[in-house]
């Protein structure tokens, strides 16, 4: 028997560090996954209430998350190697045309 | 300490430690691994959490799917030159000091609202299976799964028309 604080925290350890490693990398697929990182740890928060409540919706609801995930995962990653194609690069410090 | 949290804690540290792994490793391929396992590891948790469904999607979709795609991709483009220049050191310090007060106002939030915390135990054996979920699925939320159909469609599309050549 674990307390479902245990989770939260553990949830919002790993949401902070996905959260820090879009702010530090510069690598666009490195961000990415930071990105991913962040979904996973919304997600362990969704289960562990709905193990607390006792209500399927929140498992139903990190089913609809991992859909749109792989959806996000396929655009994103056709975007990148667009990018790269234009550019020869994924820094994302170079990819800056649009600045003002 | 009882068994479940020593299993707890000890499954807590390798999936912080792989986080942490993604977020320092210089190599784009170590960084995908690391987050394999950090994802195999939240499956893990869905086990203990009564969610044995979306654990198994966890593994084939997110661990497998998904982190073969980022790999493929990876390798497309070739980890010798998705080498980047170092980061700014500013932009490190602020980045962490940011994380640190997300995480503590994360923290400062639930302990406020969460006082009488309930224990996470077993439930019935139904609740999370196929079964449940299925059922779930196709009376309550029919319609978001119809629209989750158009949503991978629309998805696929978009990455055949971005990446082709032409």
């Amino acid at each position: 028997m674990i307390p479902i604080s245990y989770y939260i925290i553990l949830s919002a350890l790993l949401f902070t560090i996905g959260a820090v490693c879009v702010l530090i990398r510069r690598n666009a697929i490195i961000i990415f996954m930071g990105i991913e990182l962040m979904l996973n740890a919304a997600n362990l928060a969704f289960v562990a209430f709905a193990n607390q409540h006792q209500v399927l919706s929140g498992q139903i609801f990190v089913f609809f998350v991992m859909t749109v995930a792989a959806a996000e995962v396929a655009i994103g990653l056709a975007l990148i190697v667009t990018i790269f194609r234009s550019k020869q690069s994924i820094d994302v410090d170079q990819i800056s045309s649009l600045k003002g | 300490m009882s068994v479940d949290l020593i299993f707890f804690l000890a499954l807590a540290i390798v999936a912080v430690g792989a986080a942490l792994g993604l977020l320092f490793s210089r190599n784009a391929v170590y960084a995908a691994l690391f987050l394999v396992l950090n994802f195999i590891t939240v499956a893990v948790y869905y086990l203990l959490l009564n969610a044995p469904f979306l654990a198994m999607a966890q593994v084939t979709v997110y661990a497998g799917a998904i982190m073969v795609l980022f790999l493929f991709v990876i390798m497309l483009l070739g980890t010798k030159k998705l080498k980047t220049r170092g980061e700014h050191l500013w932009q490190r310090r602020l980045a962490i000091g940011l994380g640190v007060i997300l995480f503590a106002e994360i923290a400062a939030l639930f302990l406020a609202k969460g006082q009488n915390v309930l224990m996470v135990g077993d439930i019935g054996s139904k609740f999370g299976s196929p079964e449940g979920i299925g059922i779930e699925l196709f009376t309550q939320y029919l319609l978001p799964f119809e629209i989750t159909s158009i949503l991978l469609l629309v998805g696929m599309i978009g990455a055949i028309v971005l990446t082709k050549d032409d």
